[in-house]
């Protein structure tokens, strides 16, 4: 019989109400382990990928480029430059003497052919090793071609994903301050939302509303003008904590910059960020305005989402979702359905998110970083979950088990940030939690 | 357009991949792997690569797919991997308990200069390696070739590590599956039981990557060939390699190893493809050709002569791999279509050849190229010189297909947006049937909602 946990786990996986224990995270995964993250490669290039006139190369052997051609479904509105998949396909002989040369060649036909307003250009593992000066080189063409050429150092055995939205919020930072336009008095940037199934253009729509300008979006929909104009808002608006958190605090301690750490999942969630804006603006405008919306938006939604939970109560969800922020409001999300949580786990989580999933959920529910398919299986199973919330690897094995599926990641189809998102949630859910076809796996 | 940025006029690139028309050599071994009983393949090296290779397969299949990762950190690229490799090895014995582990590398073990036989060796002998239990391993750095290469290492291994002599003879066949769906596998052995052919397939991925859903999750699902299966290979009559580029080292291995002799033979993919395997296995085996596979093949005659007005001259573009573009191109001409562009990322002089060989008399104009810079740029560049009526390749075809308004039929890998791949063949004649159905609905379904309103008709 294949043993339940790792040993050397055990301090990764606690039970709510059952101890006083924090969990251990941020741990590097076992040797030997069938573990469900990604590499720092992974982690800056779906952060910097939907910015979308910007030329992405990667420069390494084939298979990372391809891996991550067109993978997130982060919209833009206008160019589409970024969904193409350009690579320097490194050969034997470029192991052996360096990559260098075919960086440089393919770095100026790219952007000679394509006059991009700046480039990202990716390390992967094996130029880690093979020792290629990527700075050098995106210095020197950087000068000849006159627009900003920037290394994104992400060799993928120096941590995790989440080290990789760290090095992503670096490349950043050396745009941001390169331009010096003038802005609207109140000017937001909105950090750390990527424009999935369009749900950047549903918060859009919602500051239009209430009056806000916003200034640069980062990345979602994002362009490297706006960026580099990005210290002149007022305010830096931060979602999902795990990717843009490095960002917001680099460009306060630069540029004064407050930031603000909100969740657009969720009603409540939605409207705090709203009010917590206008807040910021002391203005008395921008809160009527955020009121108004909130109950133009609770009034259109109320009466859905209430059979939407008459229908679902009882539901129980297990979550294993990338970072444990994002699972914070997915349990409150889940609440307002009426589904209980039961499982939740993330493979890059903090200590300070886990604690507080810890006081928000119910006694024994299970809580647990960096997992693999048999634990998940395990305790789903032992929790009597109804509906699992994931990312591509765990879908199939919900379906295998009979368990309703959500994407919750790169791959949903419907927005579900804002209060529409939050319809299209309780949509999805209901759903899968009550498809006909569970009632035959039996 | 989403491919805007796609010129007409063919530029010159000397270092310049653009939308690859292959992936790496990881991905192959890890597919191939997953087609032994009871196999949790292992990636040595960083976890990015398998999460990566793990969620390409997922995606395509829709199926769980497991393997584990040697979690490489910065300090494992500086002193080798050996301690996580025995790490791991032990770690997955004790926790997942497969009864085969497969090691693959990637890029950075290989570059590092990991010597993973030692490595296994070392396991083996210091006892990390439990009674009854087995680690292979193959080198796959993706440096060189591309993921079918990836695939046709991790079979050869297969031969290497297991292949044996015994005394007593066997009357079986071995089939050495190139790389195919798990619906084209299956559909390959049901055509050797109907001979009455007793065979022994490697790799086997049907009742792998195409499982029941049964409200459990087999971590080791029930197909695959089993180790005694593999072992047993060395007593085999004959060899079949099906796809040189895939199939052809093991095959030659096995001879050298065992003095099984082979033969190499395209995919069965359509009507001469597919008679060259039923002979091939009735010479091999010494058994005649059932009325039942016969009728198949008249069937298929039957469907192509009732449709051959719609399908003649119709230009066609296809990329992928060469053990299937190869006997698709024939299949393609045998129906009296035009397949004018092909590109392959996987390299090899032997794409060239074959493909010279079919088109050179038949469609002098075509033009195919495969390696380096071979890729979806100049596929579509091809298509905006002189456009084409029909693309056949994996879902990246997607684009083109959109921006240029051309039927996709989706064929190879990866297909990440339509489904049936794993569960209905494009082998033997039946696929071929198969095969035939989606071409034809893909190219009238468009005639039909495109034509000029007075031309459209009820009868085709
Ligand atoms: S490093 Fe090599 S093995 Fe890993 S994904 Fe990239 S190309 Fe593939
Ligand atoms: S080689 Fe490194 S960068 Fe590329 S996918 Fe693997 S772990 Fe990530």
């Amino acid at each position: 019989m294949m043993s339940e946990f790792l040993t050397g786990r055990e301090k990764q996986i606690v039970r709510s109400g059952t101890t006083s224990e924090a969990i251990l995270c941020a741990k590097p995964s076992l040797a030997g382990s069938v573990s469900q993250r990604a590499c720092v490669f992974c982690g800056s290039r779906v952060v910097l990928y939907p910015i979308s006139d910007a030329l992405h190369l990667i420069h390494g052997p084939i298979g990372c480029a391809v891996y991550t051609w067109d993978i997130r479904g982060a919209l833009s509105s206008g160019p589409e430059l970024h969904r193409n998949s350009f690579s320097t396909d490194l050969q034997e002989k470029d192991v052996v003497f360096g990559g260098e040369k075919k960086l440089y060649a393919s770095l100026i036909e790219l952007i000679d052919r394509y006059k991009p307003k700046a480039a990202f250009v990716y390390s992967t593992c094996l130029v880690g090793v093979i020792g290629d000066d990527l700075e050098a080189v995106c210095k020197k063409v950087g000068l000849e071609k006159s627009i900003p050429v920037i290394p994104v150092q992400a060799p993928g055995f120096n941590g995790t994903k989440k080290d990789g939205y760290k090095v992503a919020c670096e490349a950043l930072a050396t745009l941001v301050g390169t331009s010096d336009r003038e802005i609207p008095k109140f000017s937001i940037n909105i950090l750390g939302d990527f424009n999935i199934a369009g749900e950047l253009w549903l918060l859009l729509d919602y500051y239009r509303r209430m009056g806000i300008h916003v200034n640069a979006t980062i990345t979602g929909d994002g362009r490297v003008d706006a960026i580099r104009n990005a210290h002149k808002a007022s305010l830096n608006v931060v979602q999902c904590s795990g990717s843009m958190m490095y960002l917001a605090k680099l460009m306060q301690e630069k540029y004064g910059v407050p930031f603000m750490r909100v969740s657009y999942f969720g009603l409540e969630d939605m409207s705090e960020a709203l009010y917590g804006v206008a807040k910021f603006f002391k203005d008395k405008d921008l809160m009527i305005k955020a009121s108004e919306i909130v109950k133009e938006e609770f009034l259109r939604i109320m009466p859905v989402i209430k059979e939407y939970k008459e229908k679902l109560q009882g539901k129980k969800a297990a979550i294993y979702v990338g970072g444990s922020f994002k699972a914070i409001s997915l349990i409150k999300a889940l609440r307002l359905i009426g589904v209980q949580t039961v499982v939740v786990g993330s493979q890059t989580g903090t200590s300070e998110d886990y604690e507080l999933i810890q006081q928000l959920c119910d006694e024994g529910t299970i809580i647990v970083d960096d997992s693999n398919p048999i634990e998940l299986s395990t305790f789903v199973k032992e929790k009597k979950a109804d509906i699992f919330i994931g990312g591509v690897k765990e879908r199939p094995i919900a379906y295998k088990l009979g368990l309703g599926f959500c994407d919750h990641n790169h791959e949903r189809k419907e927005a579900l940030a804002g209060y529409e998102g939050m319809l299209n949630f309780a949509k999805e859910i209901y759903a899968t939690a009550m498809s006909p076809v569970w009632q035959f796996t039996r | 357009m989403l491919l805007r940025h796609t010129t007409d006029k063919i530029i010159e690139r000397e270092a310049l991949t653009i939308n690859p028309a292959k992936t790496c050599q990881p991905v192959g071994a890890m597919y191939a792997a997953l087609g032994i009983h009871g196999c949790l393949p292992h990636s040595h090296g960083s976890q990015g690569c398998c999460s990566y290779h793990r969620s390409a397969l997922t995606r395509h299949y829709k199926e769980p797919v497991m393997a584990a990762t040697s979690s490489f950190t910065e300090g494992t690229s500086v002193f080798g991997g050996q301690a996580n490799l025995l790490q791991a090895i032990e770690t997955i014995f004790t926790v997942y308990n497969p009864d085969v582990i497969a090691v693959h590398t990637t890029c950075l073990s290989e570059t590092i200069g990991d010597d993973v036989n030692q490595i296994c060796q070392k396991a083996r002998t210091e006892g990390y390696v439990p009674e009854g239990k087995f680690v292979i391993h193959c080198n796959t750095p993706s440096y060189v070739g591309s993921h079918v290469t990836g695939y046709a290492n991790m079979v050869t291994s297969m031969v290497k590590h297991f292949a044996t002599v015994s005394t007593t003879p066997k009357n079986q066949i071995n089939l050495v599956a190139g790389w195919c769906e798990p619906s084209d596998m299956r559909e390959m052995k049901r055509i050797s039981t109907q001979m009455g052919i007793k065979t022994v397939m490697f790799p086997d991925t049907s009742d792998v990557l195409d499982t029941p859903l049964t409200g459990k999750h087999e971590f080791y699902p029930s197909g695959g060939v089993t180790i005694p299966e593999l072992v047993s290979t060395g007593d085999s009559k004959f060899t079949l390699a099906l796809g040189s580029y895939s199939s052809e080292d093991a095959a030659t291995l096995l001879e050298t190893k065992c003095k099984v002799k082979f033969s190499v033979l395209d995919l069965p993919i359509g009507l001469q493809a597919t008679d060259k395997y039923v002979m091939a296995l009735s010479r091999a085996s010494k058994m005649p050709v059932p009325d039942s596979i016969t009728a198949d093949r008249g069937r298929l005659v039957d469907m192509i002569a009732d449709m051959h007005q719609y399908l003649y001259n119709k230009r066609v573009a296809l990329f992928g791999d060469p053990d299937t573009l190869v006997p698709l191109t024939e299949f393609l001409l045998s129906m009296d279509m035009k397949p004018v562009y092909i590109v392959s990322g996987t390299p090899g002089k032997k794409f060239e050849t074959a493909m010279t060989n079919l088109l050179l008399k038949k469609v002098p104009e075509a033009k195919f190229k495969n390696g380096q810079r071979a890729d979806m740029f100049l596929l579509h560049q091809w298509i905006k010189q002189e456009p084409v009526d029909l693309l056949i390749g994996n879902s990246y075809g997607k684009y083109i297909a959109r921006d240029e308004n051309i039927p996709l039929v989706r064929v190879g890998f990866p297909i990440l947006d339509r489904i049936g791949h794993s569960h209905f063949p494009i082998v033997g004649y039946q696929g071929g049937m198969g095969l035939i159905i989606k071409i034809l609905n893909a190219i009238l379904d468009k005639e039909d909602r495109e034509c000029a309103e007075e031309k459209v008709e009820l009868t085709m």
